[in-house]
């Protein structure tokens, strides 16, 4: 190869990589444009006196809450779930595991519909929960359960794939050295697949609380964040929506920014 | 101590067959074979890793066929060590005997004991991943070894082992044993190590047992084309190592003298590979240090090369193409010269 070969090369290689560069760079300002705009075009003072008012920190509030109830739900249930497809192959697992990413392809407020159809107070479990004194249609059980379908397949997945990378003869050992495998699975399986587990917990919470089709069909009221800052939009326009709008995603930020450093010091721990 | 009889495992695609096994108490017993034999296999079933298909697995005189592996207390040594990755050395060892409700004090004592006796007491506050090939073998062992288990599983813990560090974890293996008299079941795919380990080898081939028995009987009498051909990639001599008047190794067998490069003294065995052994009509002048006339007692035609077994005695098996053969036109009960280096001599 001669000078002229490689300095060509170096040239289309490098020409290359701008051209990625820039086009990663519209995608990312994309993101970040009507976020950053939106944030800076409200007030501080604006932004304090939408936060007193009950009715948004209450929204704010329920939203976290609410996403919070439906990730424990989603771990206890999903994790077991995650554990054994990561460990077994068996005729049907891809149509299991398509039924987990369900969630994420179909719009969400058909999700909220068929939901309804199953926990409606007319319909099967609706009517068995309610004898137990739980509703679902307009109640905080209600919003839970949109979440938990909309959220689950990024913890079960997510878990999956940290549990695939835990070498199953660490477990076999484990076994060996006396550990049932109750015991094998916390002491040695769940550590070394916290890393994912935790990502995974993490993004379930914000999927959840990012929620809008699902819940808005299953319950209006009691207002989450989402669905009051489509309320306030409908009924007063854009500058009461925003101020809402840019409380939630503040709130978010905090949270997720805290909980990856979180994260991140107890990965490399 | 433990009876194997008709065992059948089924592991997706692979099936181990008919499985017959005694393994005596305080035996070093050693699985031979090459890999997809079903070692790994076989050793996992012993310790109830895997389902079993039909046939039966008594240790200590109980049936432990279907017996969970954490009521069975036998200790497992996987090939790369594979330590939990997020416990110290420390907390490894202390893994199994945690599991067995002893005291804070009992533990400890144990750790140390089991640290000492693998001179890894300096290690137990380290991670694996600081850990040496070497380290993580030991501490491996010492995991395995610290619940005092009736049964070692030792799964080609030797091969994660630079070359260097190898004869000599080798030979603490062996101490190791003497001193603890565990029975022990050691997989390898390493025919010298079988050798220099096993009281009895069973030789493995493709999910079944092909052959039981002492180093000598499996390298002396092999009983099927199958182990014949495992043991003729290395001529395996049994003598006595020497110091010549020069101050040289010498490798005494039957009345021959090899001369050999090691530091080791005493009965030992010694291995050359067929290819390193240059087979001439008369002397040859060169600088190899071993070269012996002895006479051609038989051929084996394996199409493009040929072995064949030269008497000096003892017997020595040489490798050469057709072509040469064909050259020199050789014939049994030919006297030939044999022509090899010290350095191509394994003395183990």
């Amino acid at each position: 190869m001669n000078w002229r070969a490689i300095a060509t090369r170096a040239l289309t290689m490098n020409l290359m990589k701008v051209v990625f560069l820039l086009l990663g760079v519209v995608i990312l300002l994309f993101i970040f444009l009507p976020l950053f705009t939106m944030t800076v075009s409200s007030s501080p003072s604006q932004l304090l006196d939408t936060l007193r008012q009950e009715e948004v920190a209450g929204a704010i509030l329920l939203s976290l809450y609410a996403a919070l109830l439906a990730t424990v739900v989603g771990f206890i249930l999903g994790i077991p779930l995650a554990y054994l497809l990561a460990r077994h192959d068996f005729p049907g697992k891809g149509v299991i595991e398509g039924l987990i990413d369900l969630p994420i392809v179909i719009p969400h407020s058909a999700a909220g519909i068929a939901l309804l159809f199953v926990f409606g107070r007319r319909f099967l479990l609706g009517s068995a929960f309610h004898t137990l004194g739980i509703d679902f249609v307009g109640e905080i059980p209600g919003i839970v359960i949109a979440m938990l379908f909309v959220s689950i397949p990024f913890l079960v997945n997510s878990a999956k794939e940290g549990f695939k990378k835990v070498d199953v003869r660490l477990e076999n050992v484990a076994r060996t050295l006396g550990a049932s495998p109750w015991q094998a699975f916390f002491r040695i399986s769940l550590p070394l697949a916290r890393g994912s587990i935790l990502s995974g917990t993490v993004m379930m919470w914000a999927r959840g609380i990012s929620e809008f089709g699902a819940v808005m069909i299953l319950a209006y009221h009691p207002m989450i964040a989402s669905v009051l800052v489509y309320a306030r939009f409908e009924a007063f326009g854009l500058d009461y929506a925003m101020p809402v709008a840019v409380l939630l995603i503040l709130a978010c930020l905090v949270i997720f920014i805290a909980l990856r450093v979180v994260a991140h010091r107890w990965e490399t721990r | 101590m433990i009876e194997i009889k008709d065992l059948c495992v089924k592991l997706g695609s692979f099936l181990m067959k008919d499985t017959t096994l005694d393994v005596r108490d305080g035996e070093y017993f050693v699985l031979l074979g090459p890999t997809g034999a079903g070692k790994t296999v076989l050793l996992e079933s012993i310790a109830g890793l895997n389902p079993i298909k039909s046939g039966q697995i008594r240790l200590k005189g109980k049936d432990v066929t279907f017996l969970s592996p954490e009521k069975r207390n036998i200790g497992f040594a996987y090939q790369e060590h594979v330590l939990f990755p997020h416990l110290s050395v420390r907390d490894n060892i202390a893994f199994g005997l945690m599991r067995r409700r002893k005291t804070r004090r009992e533990i400890e004592e144990a750790i140390a004991q089991v640290a000492e006796l693998l001179g890894i007491t300096d290690l137990l506050e380290r991670k694996p991943a600081f850990l040496s090939g070497g380290e993580s073998q030991k501490t491996a062992l010492a995991r395995a070894l610290a619940i005092k288990p009736d049964l070692l599983l030792l799964d080609e813990p030797l091969s994660a082992v630079d070359p260097e560090t190898k004869e000599a974890t080798q030979r603490e293996l062996k101490e190791i044993h003497n001193r603890l008299g565990i029975t022990t079941i050691h997989v390898t795919h390493d025919f010298e190590e079988a050798i220099a380990l096993g009281d009895r080898i069973a030789v493995l081939g493709e999910g079944r047992i092909v052959q039981i028995g002492t180093p000598e009987q499996i390298f002396r009498h092999p009983n099927s084309e199958f182990v014949a051909r495992f043991v003729m990639t290395r001529n395996i001599l049994e003598g006595e190592v020497l110091d010549s008047s020069e101050g040289q190794s010498i490798f005494s067998v039957e009345g021959t003298k090899l001369a050999v490069v090691t530091a080791l003294r005493g009965r030992l065995h010694a291995s050359i590979r067929p290819e390193d052994i240059l087979i001439s009509r008369g002397p040859l002048h060169s600088s190899a240090l071993n070269s012996f006339q002895g006479t051609i007692t038989r051929i084996a035609d394996r199409g493009s090369v040929i072995y064949l077994t030269v008497t000096v005695p003892p017997e020595f098996t040489c490798l050469i193409t057709r072509r040469s053969f064909e050259e020199m036109d050789l014939r049994e009960e030919q006297k030939v010269c044999i022509t090899f280096k010290a350095s191509a001599v394994h003395v183990f």
